[in-house]
């Protein structure tokens, strides 16, 4: 099958639906460890791909590359055919290009200062002061359209997970990773964050946006909620759900955002095999109902079987496999790589 | 037991009413509280203590410092954010004023929307210190925010070109009313009119912090305490939210400072040391961090304690005529002593036993109590519905 | 996973032996030339005429002043640095531990009589060691009581818990000598006699010289004591990992207590230092001592003990370098400013290891 990047930027794999995040060469290097090798696949949107191997393959550390945790030492990934991940013009180099339009900033206003007036000058170093500010707080705080300004430059810079939220991909946890000590709902609630646009002065004055937003909202989470099977458990801590409901609840909060692709980090670890169905059920769901592609790593046979379309196996960082369920199941380096769970039958 | 008292329905009726006309409640309660503080002080035994009129003048200066806590605990009670410099803010509301309404610049702008201009700065500096701290962890942020808190104190004092030095800024005028309800210049005499206005500050506060805290934003800080990882992977983007915990934060300890120079007239660099924004500190953790009613009753309570009960202390001690003590070069003289110099001592041991017994403080939040002492569920609020297949799940 | 290392070509390895003595060298010059360049601007700004030969004797002296103040930081900061590696947690009391041990050595000298300096080399002899050890040993015991009482109920509390009982436990401290003993300056008794010793072209004072080669044998005793000893094992693998170190049978509580100890005992000796060697003592001075002292644990790498030694020295340079200058009462703003921009721009510091990203 023939993989390709077309004049317009996107990528596609033969044979299936348009790609929905392509990656490309992605490396990962923790100084002399080399976690992620040269993986590059696609995801075929309105799949379920899942991506498979031993512990310590890379998978988990391929999962934070993709949604921004971490800079890729080498490659990029791409997401709805823009480049989002991928590593930055040498990490080192980077304070400087922040820090250049303040330096610029400070060097003219003394100039102008210097040669200007008395009251010249403390105008200018006034002036060249504030720019400097300025320029150090959005250096700082790097706002869109800054960072917009440095990738014309040519300077880019890898997606943070908040910015990866905003494009359109989730993600759940390998170890649960819900805000223990609020409810079910404000964790749902809290994963609406990208998609609400009451501010600071909306909120401070009860502003119609302010009030339209969280009633529709608490609406919609509740909604989510039940989607899930957590229906009425609205205002149960998040500490005090049970297990099995608590890597619901953190499926949940991540459809709040409105993904186009969910990343799910062994979402069934831990769960006895009724509970696992019930999962690989909501799985399907989401894929067929909600249009959302699925990226899954998981250890359970029966999940990956069951309702992947696509599964890619990784082994010390390298793609071994890629393909359909059954042409991996029966590939003999998968086997040797390791015997999964369920994996003889 | 107590949960079983909140499952109650009545309770519950009367929690969500209170919820769903917040600002109001917020207002009414604040105003029964400012109108019933003075009648409690011309009761025994608070009447043996000090005339009505003194009293008054005390409770404006502690409404200073539950502004201090107000705002300390948006940065440290709701996003986690230890900051160990507050002070800093304090005296830049301060000296905004200063700078605007004295004798040393010639400004004579009024007090009323000084108030938001104060509020304004201490915010942009609020940004401008807490930006820094924005990629370290708590202990180091903490640090920072402390070296922060030296520093603006100093540069104030060696500055004095701009700051007039140790001498500091006088002269600072009063609060005008321009003929209103007949009232003009605040003056030194009156302290009512003091005390209403810090009230009437505190009270708008109190209603914008709760609406925040209630909020988008609110659950933003919450997320980010609770878990920045996954706040952040939940789309929050982590450095916009807290800057806005600092800026919010510092904000009213502008407010804070404007009013406090306003009425002392007077502001000097040793005013905003470390002590200040150790007392607000001490504030926001014995009163309840994160609970916004906690740390303004604990605020109030501990500044009268500090200002009326040390005080009480010494007339009882130094008239109880203990011996002397001698421990080689030390000296212990009861009849002299001046519990006003423990002061810090007993925020010190009152902080260390708080945390070893009580961290969530005298009135925690519902939430923040939770967090530190593992509540169980009692048997009676589990829904036969909680047990399903799920609950029979494999542990982690 | 495989580990795919680079190691570095032969003769690169050989020159890289050579780089830690010739980037000291290079510094010790570069250091030397500031503070030569600082006396003759202060000569300038204050129009004092001076010569070449004053200068360089002043340079000199301010040199070794510097050292020796960076040796009481160093101590002190070793105490930051060995906490801080072991459970996580910046002691903010230890500064005011520094403070307490100097007021220990006061009160034992005047107590016992002393108030000048001591002529008798075998008297002189014995009273030092005495001040240093009950200094050290009540200030260690002091640790140990702090850890026991206020730190270890906390070990597994949420972060802000034992930060804010740290803070209380410095200010209870602070005026517990504030009350007890006096809120305003102390002086205390300068035993030590001040001739003037001759290496050649160095010429340097008894007490300077007494003091970095005390903490010079401190620190080298700590060293081998960590490297050498089962106790000092104990302590480096609970800093590594305290759940595999208690599951090779090591006591953590122990361990902890002996870390206190240690620390807090070098800290007395800070302060015993600081008597002898300022003659002056308040109850304030473990603020501002512990900041410096912290920022330099953190320059050095915080949790590595050769860091903290060479943060210590480092710092006390820095603030004899801005007093030479003429802005010693900007040091404390320089000393901070550099703790931000070590934290902001390379927050393992000069010696630590970068962390690797958790996958």
């Amino acid at each position: 099958m023939t993989a390709g990047t077309d004049v317009a930027g996107t990528t596609t794999s033969a044979g299936d639906a348009p790609a929905i995040l392509h990656a490309e060469g992605v490396t990962k290097r923790f100084g002399g460890l080399v976690a992620v090798r040269n993986v590059s696949f696609d995801i075929p949107e309105g799949s379920i791909v899942s991506l498979i191997g031993p512990n310590g393959a890379g998978k988990t550390t391929f999962f934070n590359v993709i949604a921004g945790l971490i800079d890729p030492s080498e490659g990029f990934i791409s997401f709805l055919g823009e480049r989002m991940v991928a590593r930055s013009v040498r990490a080192w180099a980077e304070p400087f290009f922040w820090l250049a339009p303040s330096v610029v900033a400070a060097v003219v206003g003394i100039g102008l200062g210097s040669v200007g007036s008395r009251v010249g000058l403390d105008v200018a170093v006034l002036a060249a002061v504030l720019l400097l500010i300025v320029s150090l707080l959005t250096a700082i705080v790097r706002p869109p359209w800054y960072v917009r300004l440095l990738i014309r430059a040519g300077v880019f810079r890898s997606a943070k997970p908040n910015e990866v939220v905003n494009r359109g991909i989730s993600r759940t946890f390998q170890n649960i990773r819900l805000f223990q000590n609020m409810t079910a709902l404000e964790n749902v609630l809290v994963g609406m964050h990208s998609r609400m646009r009451a501010n600071l002065i909306d909120s401070a004055f009860r502003l119609r946006r302010h009030r339209r937003e969280e009633t529709e909202m608490r609406e919609e989470g509740r909604r989510w909620l039940a989607y899930v099977g957590l229906e009425g458990r609205d205002d149960a801590l998040a500490r005090n759900l049970p297990y099995g409901d608590q890597r619901r609840l953190e499926i949940a909060r991540a459809l709040a955002s409105h993904p186009r692709l969910l990343l799910l980090d062994e979402p069934t670890a831990g769960m006895n095999p009724v509970e696992t169905s019930h999962m690989t059920a909501l799985f399907g769901q989401i894929r067929s109902e909600l249009g959302i592609t699925i990226l899954l790593i998981e250890h359970d046979m029966r999940v990956v079987m069951g309702v992947s379309d696509r599964v890619t196996v990784l082994d010390h960082g390298e793609t071994i496999a890629e393909g359909t369920p059954e042409v991996v199941r029966a590939n003999p380096l998968v086997i040797e790589a390791y015997l999964g769970k369920g994996a003889a039958s | 037991m107590t949960s079983m008292l909140a499952s109650n329905p009545t309770i519950r009726e009367a929690r969500s009413f209170l919820r769903r006309h917040q600002s109001l409640s917020i207002l009414i309660s604040v105003g029964i509280i400012a109108a019933l503080l003075p009648i409690v002080a011309t009761v025994p035994p608070f009447s043996g203590f000090g005339n009505q009129r003194d009293f008054v003048g005390g409770f404006a200066d502690a409404g200073v410092f539950v502004l201090l806590a107000l705002g300390l605990n948006v940065v440290v009670g709701l996003a986690g954010l230890l900051d160990l410099g507050y002070a800093a803010f304090f005296a830049i509301g301060a000296y905004t004023f200063a700078y605007s309404a004295s004798g040393y610049t010639g400004l004579d702008v009024p007090f009323w929307p000084m108030l938001l201009v104060g509020a304004f700065v201490a915010a942009m500096f609020g940004i401008l210190l807490g930006a820094p701290t924005l990629r370290l962890r708590g202990d180091y942020l903490a640090i920072v925010t402390l070296g922060f808190g030296e520093i603006v104190p100093v540069v104030f004092l060696n500055a004095s070109a701009f700051t007039n030095g140790t001498n500091g800024i006088t002269g600072i005028s009063q609060p005008n009313l321009y003929g209103l309800f007949g009232i003009h210049g605040f003056g030194f005499t009156n302290p009512w009119l003091y005390y209403f206005t810090v009230f009437g500050i505190i009270m708008l506060t109190t209603m914008i912090l709760y609406r925040l805290q209630d909020s988008r934003i609110g659950r933003a800080w919450v997320a980010i305490r609770e878990d920045e990882l996954a706040a952040a992977s939940m789309g929050i983007n982590t450095v916009t939210t807290k800057l806005l915990a600092f800026a919010i934060g510092a904000s009213t300890s502008g407010l804070a400072g404007v009013f406090y120079a306003s009425k002392l007239a007077t502001v000097t660099p040793d005013q905003f040391g470390f002590t200040v924004s150790f007392t607000a500190l001490s504030m926001v953790v014995l009163g309840g961090m994160g609970n916004i009613w906690g740390v303004s009753v604990g605020a109030f309570v501990i500044y009268e304690i500090q200002s009326q009960g040390l005080k009480q202390l010494n007339n009882l001690v130094q008239t109880a005529r203990l011996p002397t003590l001698h421990l080689g070069p030390v000296t212990i003289d009861w009849a002299t002593i001046n519990f006003l110099n423990y002061q810090y001592l007993l925020y010190g041991l009152a902080l260390v036993l708080m945390m070893l017994l009580r961290p969530e403080g005298l009135f925690p939040s519902r939430r923040r109590r939770e967090e530190l002492h593992e509540v169980d569920i009692e048997p009676s609020e589990i829904e036969p519905s909680e047990i399903g297949p799920g609950a029979l799940g494999g542990e982690p | 996973m495989t580990a795919a290392t680079v190691s570095p070509s032969r003769s690169r390895q050989a020159l890289g032996r050579w780089k830690l003595p010739i980037g000291v060298v290079i510094a010790l010059v570069v250091a030397y030339a500031l503070l030569y360049g600082g006396v003759i601007y202060q000569s300038h700004v204050l129009s004092i005429p001076t010569t070449a030969a004053k200068a360089l004797d002043q340079a000199q002296q301010q040199m070794i002043n510097a050292l020796t103040i960076g040796a009481i930081y160093a101590l002190i900061a070793l105490g930051y640095t060995m906490v801080y590696g072991i459970i996580e947690l910046i002691n903010f009391a230890h500064g005011d531990v520094f403070m307490c041990g100097s007021f220990v050595s006061w009160w034992l000298l005047t107590t016992l009589g002393f108030s000048g300096a001591i002529s008798n080399p075998v008297l002189l002899t014995v009273v030092l060691i005495l001040a240093f050890a009950v200094s050290m040993v009540v200030m260690g015991v002091v640790g140990v009581v702090i850890e026991r009482v206020a730190y270890r109920p906390l070990r597994n509390a949420p972060r802000l818990a034992p930060l804010i009982t740290a803070i209380g436990v410095s200010f209870i401290l602070q005026n517990i000598v504030f009350v007890v003993v006096s809120n305003s300056l102390i002086n205390s008794p300068q035993i030590l006699p001040n001739p003037i010793i001759r290496f050649g072209p160095i010429s340097i004072r008894e007490i300077n010289l007494f003091v970095i080669v005390l903490a010079v044998a401190l620190m080298i005793a700590l060293q081998a004591f960590i490297t050498r000893t089962r106790l000092g094992r104990a302590m480096r693998s609970t800093a590594i990992d305290r759940e595999a170190a208690q599951l090779m049978g090591v006591d953590i509580n122990t361990t902890i207590a002996l870390t206190f100890f240690i620390g807090s005992a070098l800290a007395g000796a800070a302060g015993v230092v600081q008597g002898l060697y300022f003659g002056i003592t308040v109850f304030n001075i473990g603020f501002q001592a512990g900041l410096k002292a912290f920022t330099a644990a953190v320059l050095g790498g915080i949790g590595n003990t050769t860091g903290a030694a060479l943060g210590g020295f480092v710092i006390g340079y820095l603030e004899v370098l801005s007093s030479v200058y003429g802005y010693g009462q900007w040091s404390e703003a320089a000393v901070f400013g550099t703790l931000v921009l070590v934290l902001v721009f390379r927050p393992t510091g000069i010696l630590g290891q970068q962390t690797a990203d958790r996958a």
